[in-house]
């Protein structure tokens, strides 16, 4: 297991270098970015100059890229164009994506897998044929129109929930946008774990486990879902990085200041050091995400075991 | 581990991230509650977004951190929010002999809001350090009128002297500015940003002025958290006559402008001047009226790439005219824009006012819609350079829409569905970068926002031969010496006329066609009262009450 998790972390290397410098080629390939600075007026060539020499743009690509990196070895991300440093923004915007990923997170595997395994237990039935019917709206309708209706709905007309969060994120704040969030990721959760459900239930070990004489919830926690469960954490682990990169949409339609926003204020000011610096961020934790889940898969069926 | 355990024990890995992020949410929610501050004390809660750049008078550029400057500080002079007329704020008299230099004289007794005095020097240094090249001040060209800025920033190398040799400090209250042309109309720059005073403690501790930056305006900032909010209060010792009618201002910043209306509509903001479009066919009925539309001063134009051939023959200039007849704008400020714009019929804007040198109609018949005539001139000129006008605008912003109306517009008026269309480039940096370095081959979209409302300033900048935002390279010596002549009259009123005439000359020779003139929008909460946008479609807080 040991040996697993070291040569899975070798692997990041590559993987790591690989994509960074991707994203900071594809950022440098939107424009100069001191050109924007200035508006719609024409740059003062002195001072554009002046400036092109601070962020070193005037280097060839690949020197701004060592540059860059070096750097970033010293957990130093460099500063924004308004003076701020990265680092003081990424201790901003992962805390409150973090928050609003978690929230959505747990009600992902909640009611994913609660509606899951509900459905699946009773194939044919109303129930089940309820889940499908609203699995299938929520995965059709895209995430913008589902963020804007329920705070409509909720937070302008009805006054239930705060309208958008802002800077104090509250339980409270983040239930509406979470359940946004989550709401595509947790249509997919509820059918995958129906399908698993539905299929294990007609095995054999359950059948002996009933002949057992083991009481129903036994049988379904400990022997039925176990098993069922390892399809839906591979689907949960590579979600977990997805929620936070998706949640841009969702950060921008509830005024949460986090990950989405800032990087979308990265592109467009463009400014290669906060882009690169988030999304160097998130790379680490997409990577940490999927080895987790391999890692999981072992404590679910203890058949997997890793040399 | 038995079973069971395994497999809770899977489950709580799982969530468990979960568990303690949301922990902590909610025990924070008891302690601040987000949506109760305001309220008492007659605090007003404003839309913001984020400044672009460092809170430094000559560094920033754009309406963010200028809405957050004009706050913090008053300067020389100020602009009467409604009929946008400059007067002396800060200063005393500006007067000068020969209209080239000018002696300033500031009411003595002013303070910044860290407590110190405001003297001739707060303003000398502060501008000496706006125009030298190596502070990487954005605003440094508003000082290229002094004498000594080819020194202090020189267009290529290091520069040469540290100071502006044009501008000395008499004595405490006093200082002399030697221009390097006359320009009559000089003093009613000076409510520009650019050029604030800054006070000793900018220079002496940068980084702790940047995080709280002080001024001698209306309003102090009491907390900036960056990036998220900013909280202004009435600054006690404050001599000017504009002193806040409420309690102080709360600026929030919202990723997105339909969060800040969900937040209007909800009551949690008060005041919202960053309007989005899609809210715009109900917002009447949404606020009950509590929303205003005028006109703000920003014109938006067309312009051409002169320095091309096929653009600068003389049956280009007709081709051009052709194009701006064949334009329906009113139709297209009505259906795309909701009256958020207002179709232009000179190259100004409405917020000068008649006596300012905004005049309806000069335009004329170039600017009017006329399908039929437009398809003439067009015809006349050699017909469209390349059989096929481009219209090039960034994709990143709320253009295409408006593009593409245009274009159909033209494709209309010439009875055929390709004479014109769109040419989205990725991003706005992109877009500048190919206009600046002259690779623009069709029309392109342009747009100028006011720095102070004076003609000179719609103007000079814009279409004078090598001037700083000359984007088509327009070049006529009879324009440049009209603007001159205007800016060495002392007589206002005659400044304007020969303002005007040069004008005049756009018409025939047609650079850029005027498009409309956008309109600035604030839309109000019930809490407030006696909202209004200044000439630059900011609100005028310090009058804003609260009920």
């Amino acid at each position: 297991m040991g040996r697993y998790v070291i040569r899975r972390l070798l692997q990041m290397i590559p993987v790591f270098i690989g994509s960074t410098f991707l994203i900071f080629v594809m950022v440098h390939a939107l424009g100069d970015p001191v050109n924007a600075l200035f508006g719609d007026r024409a740059p003062d060539p002195a001072i554009a100059e002046q400036i092109r020499e601070q962020y070193n743009l005037n280097d060839p690509l690949w020197l701004q890229y060592l540059k860059y990196m070096s750097k970033l070895f010293t957990w130093d991300f460099g500063n924004t164009f308004n003076g701020q440093s990265v680092t003081s923004l990424l201790a901003i915007a992962y805390p409150a994506t973090i928050k609003l990923t978690a929230v959505a997170f747990t009600i992902e595997v909640i009611f994913g897998v609660g509606f899951g395994l509900i459905s699946g237990l009773r194939r044919g039935g109303w129930s089940d044929n309820g889940v499908l019917i609203l699995t299938l709206v929520v995965i059709s309708i895209p995430t913008f129109v589902t963020g804007y209706v329920l705070q409509y709905l909720f937070g302008v007309k009805w006054d239930i929930f705060p309208a958008t969060a802002g800077e104090d994120l509250t339980l409270d704040s983040l239930i509406l946008p979470a359940i946004v969030l989550a709401s595509v990721s947790l249509a997919y959760v509820a059918r995958l774990t129906r399908t698993t459900v539905a299929e294990n239930s007609k095995a054999d070990y359950v059948r002996t486990a009933t002949a057992k004489g083991l009481p129903r919830r036994r049988v379904v926690v400990n022997h039925l879902l176990r098993n069922s469960l390892i399809p839906v954490v591979t689907f949960l682990g590579a979600d977990l990085g997805a929620l936070m990169g998706g949640a841009l949409v969702t950060e921008r339609i509830f005024n949460i200041h986090g990950v989405g926003y800032y990087l979308y204020q990265g592109i467009v000011r463009q400014n290669t050091n906060t882009v690169v610096g988030f999304v160097t961020i998130l790379i680490i934790i997409y990577l940490a995400a999927n080895l987790l889940v391999d890692l999981l898969y072992a404590v679910l069926d203890p058949r997997i075991r890793y040399a | 581990m038995p079973a069971a355990t395994r497999v809770r024990w899977a489950v709580i890995v799982a969530t468990s991230v979960a568990l303690v992020a949301t922990g902590c949410s909610s025990s924070k929610s008891s302690g601040g509650g987000g949506s109760a501050s305001g309220g008492g004390g007659g605090i007003v809660r404003a839309w913001w977004g984020d400044p672009q750049n460092p809170l430094e008078p000559a560094n920033t550029n754009e309406v963010n951190g200028g809405a957050v400057l004009n706050m913090i500080f008053t300067g020389l002079v100020a602009y009467d929010p409604k009929t946008s007329k400059p007067s002396n704020a800060n200063a005393d008299s500006i007067t000068s002999t020969d209209q080239q230099t000018w002696t300033v004289k500031l009411k003595p007794g002013w303070k910044f809001s860290d407590g110190t005095t405001v003297t001739a020097s707060s303003y000398v240094n502060a501008w000496n350090y706006g125009a030298l090249s190596t502070n990487k001040q954005l605003g440094s060209s508003f000082f290229r009128y002094i004498q000594g800025f080819d020194q202090v920033a020189p267009a290529s190398g290091n520069p040469t002297a540290q100071t502006l040799s044009g501008l000395k400090v008499v004595d405490d209250n006093t200082f002399t500015a030697t221009l390097t042309q006359k320009f009559s109309t000089w003093p009613a720059t000076l409510g520009y940003s650019a050029y604030f005073p800054l006070p000793a403690s900018f220079f002496s501790d940068h980084a702790a002025y940047l995080n709280k930056p002080v001024g001698n305006g209306p309003y102090e900032i009491t907390s900036w958290t960056k990036s998220s909010s900013m909280q202004l209060r009435p600054f006690s010792g404050y001599s000017g006559t504009d002193k806040p009618a409420n309690g102080g201002v709360d600026l929030k910043v919202y990723t997105d402008t339909n969060a800040a209306y969900a937040d209007l509509q909800a009551g949690n903001l008060d005041v919202d001047n960053g309007i989005p479009n899609s809210a715009l066919k109900t917002i009447e009925t949404d606020l009950n009226g509590r929303f205003l539309n005028t006109p703000a001063g920003i014109i938006q134009t067309i312009s051409f790439p002169l320095y091309q051939p096929q653009w600068s023959t003389p049956g280009a200039a007709m081709v051009r005219q052709g194009i701006s007849m064949a334009i329906d704008r009113p139709t297209i400020t009505k259906v795309v824009f909701n009256q958020t714009r207002t179709p232009a019929t000179d190259w100004t804007s409405p917020v000068l006012g008649a006596a300012g040198g905004y005049k309806e109609g000069l335009c004329g018949d170039v600017c009017t819609f006329n399908a039929a005539k437009a398809k003439q001139l067009i015809e006349q000129g050699g017909g469209i350079p390349g059989g096929q006008l481009t219209i090039s605008y960034n994709a990143d912003g709320p253009h295409k829409e408006w593009v593409d109306a245009v274009c159909n517009s033209i494709n209309n008026a010439m009875g055929n569905t390709s004479s014109c269309v769109g040419r989205p480039v990725g991003t706005f940096a992109d877009f500048r970068n190919q206009i600046t370095t002259k690779q623009m081959t069709g029309a392109f979209r342009t747009g100028w926002q006011m720095d102070y409302p004076l003609i000179q300033n719609f103007l000079q900048p814009l279409y004078t031969t090598n001037a700083s935002s000359n984007d088509s390279h327009y070049s006529n010596p009879q324009f440049d010496s009209l603007v001159n002549q205007a800016n060495a009259n002392p007589d206002e009123t005659a400044a304007v006329g020969q303002f005007q005439d040069a004008e005049k000359l756009l018409i025939t020779d047609l650079p850029a066609i005027p498009l409309w003139y956008q309109n600035g929008t604030v839309g109000w909460s019930s809490k407030v009262s006696n909202v209004l946008l200044n000439p630059f479609s900011v609100p005028v807080y310090n009058q804003i009450t609260v009920k």
